[in-house]
């Protein structure tokens, strides 16, 4: 009999850096139809190590789009992305929200202005089909050419000792170069896009190489003492740094406003029309009902998305995602609440009611506990 | 990566082991393979002394970074002792499964040789490892 197992079945993708992940025993998991590692060994210490020194993430599954020229797409982007692009000059980025009509998240999304080169755009891996069925037709109205870049792989490294690290990497001088830019800038040298961004809340770069020059440079970020992390650290970092996860703490159902990401959408100027503004419009006007809060829980267990939030017998909402906080050594959540919910709250763990303590975002930054 | 099956343990399906006392009494902890599935651990919630649990009857949470998995009491029986040193050191079940990182004690009347014996249960957990985590296993991440 021919044995055929589910993995032949599957048709899950590969990053140009899968041999690499299996070489290292990475623990590997479906992650939006990739094959990723969600740890080496050991997910906190893999935190750790992001915290105190520096780690290397794949994350070529994100979705890059280029956008080839500046003119049209400046057009077209001002009327995808809730955030304004006209805010951006050569070398700078953008986060954002793309919504629909209704002012629901169809994604999150960095933008990079690139000058004369037009604008790159990095959205999410589960999102991919989606987005681009949604920025085709406006690109075309727009007479906007873009292209997906699946040529390009990604890198993050990520910590207080990232730069320092790759300057056996990628020289002294590109690293230097590198210090000068502000959080949220890019440049491009010998033909590699090097963005100080990144999702864990620390120091360190986005590296976008060639696909196919992708392992090799793992190969030597690695040799230069920066520690492989996978997904599951890549989690409670972001949460841990209040970052948002789409289709968690966001989704088509949500807008920005209720879910802590207004400082995102640009009202101004207001003559400026963008996709889901009317939507924006009508809850602001109407007043927003729910507002989005950090939780930190004060009594043992685990924080999870999806939890009931209590004030008292009544309930004041549900997590958005939850988990344990291996800096703070406590469960902290992310929960979209009642306008005006402060103070105290519980939440429903199987059964149980812990209390817990509303909290502005950010928990912790550059290492650092921002909360007691 | 084979994991830990100790020959002198009866076992349980769900990933339990359990160890015959001299006094009538049996502990009760999770597998090897199951703390290798759960990943770092950080939370254990245990049961009440005294409580009277049913084999297959969920008596103690353990939760890792990734998610939270309940455990099976394998026997009919009167918890008489929970590992108490849990609820500071979850890690002790990563770092020692099969000792530090025990669970709770039970006390039985019930045939141990009902449970499965480490070859069985080698071979559910090697089933386990083709299909890459089984049920243990269900990280909620979308990016």
């Amino acid at each position: 009999m021919i044995h055929l197992s589910h993995w032949d079945f599957r048709m899950a993708k590969r990053t140009p850096l899968y041999a690499r992940h299996a070489a290292l025993s990475a623990k590997l998991v479906d992650f939006g139809g990739w094959d990723m590692p969600l740890h080496y060994g050991s997910q906190i210490e893999e935190h750790h190590r992001v915290r105190r020194a520096a780690g290397l993430f794949d994350v070529s599954h994100m979705t890059i789009v280029d956008f080839a020229e500046p003119a049209p797409p400046r057009a077209l982007l001002r009327y995808l992305l809730a955030n304004d692009v006209a805010r951006l000059y050569p070398g700078k980025a953008l986060y954002t929200c793309m919504l629909n009509e209704a002012g629901g998240v169809i994604d999150d999304l960095i933008v990079y202005d690139r000058g004369e080169i037009g604008y790159r755009l990095v959205l999410n891996a589960a999102t991919r089909d989606k987005d681009l069925a949604w920025i085709a037709p406006l690109a075309e109205r727009f007479g906007a050419a873009w292209r997906e870049r699946d040529d390009l792989a990604m890198l993050a490294v990520q910590g207080p000792e990232a730069l320092t690290k790759l300057e056996s990497v990628l020289g002294v001088a590109t690293v230097a170069a590198v210090r000068t830019l502000k959080p949220f800038h890019a440049l491009e040298a010998d033909g590699l896009f090097v963005a100080r961004t990144g999702y864990t809340g620390e120091d360190g770069v986005e590296i976008m190489p060639l696909a196919a020059e992708a392992p090799d440079l793992w190969d030597r970020i690695l040799a230069a003492g920066v520690a492989p992390c996978g997904l599951g650290a890549r989690d409670t970092l972001r949460l841990e740094a209040g970052m948002s996860l789409y289709g968690s703490d966001m989704d088509e159902t949500t807008t920005p406003l209720v879910s802590g990401l207004g400082w995102t959408v640009a009202w101004e100027p207001a003559e400026r029309d963008f996709v889901g503004r009317a939507a924006l419009e009508r809850q602001r006007a109407a007043g927003v009902p729910q507002t989005f809060v950090g939780l930190v829980l004060e009594e043992r267990g685990v924080l999870r998305g999806h939890q009931h939030v209590y004030d008292g017998d009544r309930e004041i909402g549900l997590t958005t995602s939850g988990t344990f906080s291996p800096t703070l050594n406590r469960a902290i959540a992310l929960a979209r609440v009642s306008a005006g919910v402060a103070g105290r709250c519980q939440v429903d763990i199987r059964g149980k009611r812990p209390s817990a303590r509303v909290v502005k975002p950010p928990f912790v930054r550059h290492g650092r506990a921002l909360i007691d | 990566m084979s994991s830990i099956i100790p020959a002198d343990l009866r076992y349980a399906e769900t990933h339990e082991w359990v160890r015959a006392n001299d006094d009538g009494t049996v502990t009760v902890g999770i597998t090897d393979h199951a703390q290798r599935l759960l990943g770092d651990l950080v939370f254990v919630e245990i049961p009440e002394v005294g409580r009277v649990v049913s084999a297959a009857e969920a008596c103690a949470v353990v939760e890792s970074v990734k998610a939270a998995s309940d455990v099976y009491s394998p026997l009919d029986g009167v918890i008489v002792e929970v590992n108490e040193t849990l609820a500071d050191n979850p890690e002790l079940i990563n770092q020692d499964p099969y000792g530090e990182g025990w669970i709770l004690r039970i006390k039985t009347a019930a045939a141990l040789d009902e449970l499965l014996d480490a070859a069985a249960y080698e071979a559910i957990a090697a089933a386990d490892e083709d299909e890459d985590a089984g049920s243990l296993t269900d990280p909620k991440l979308v990016e």
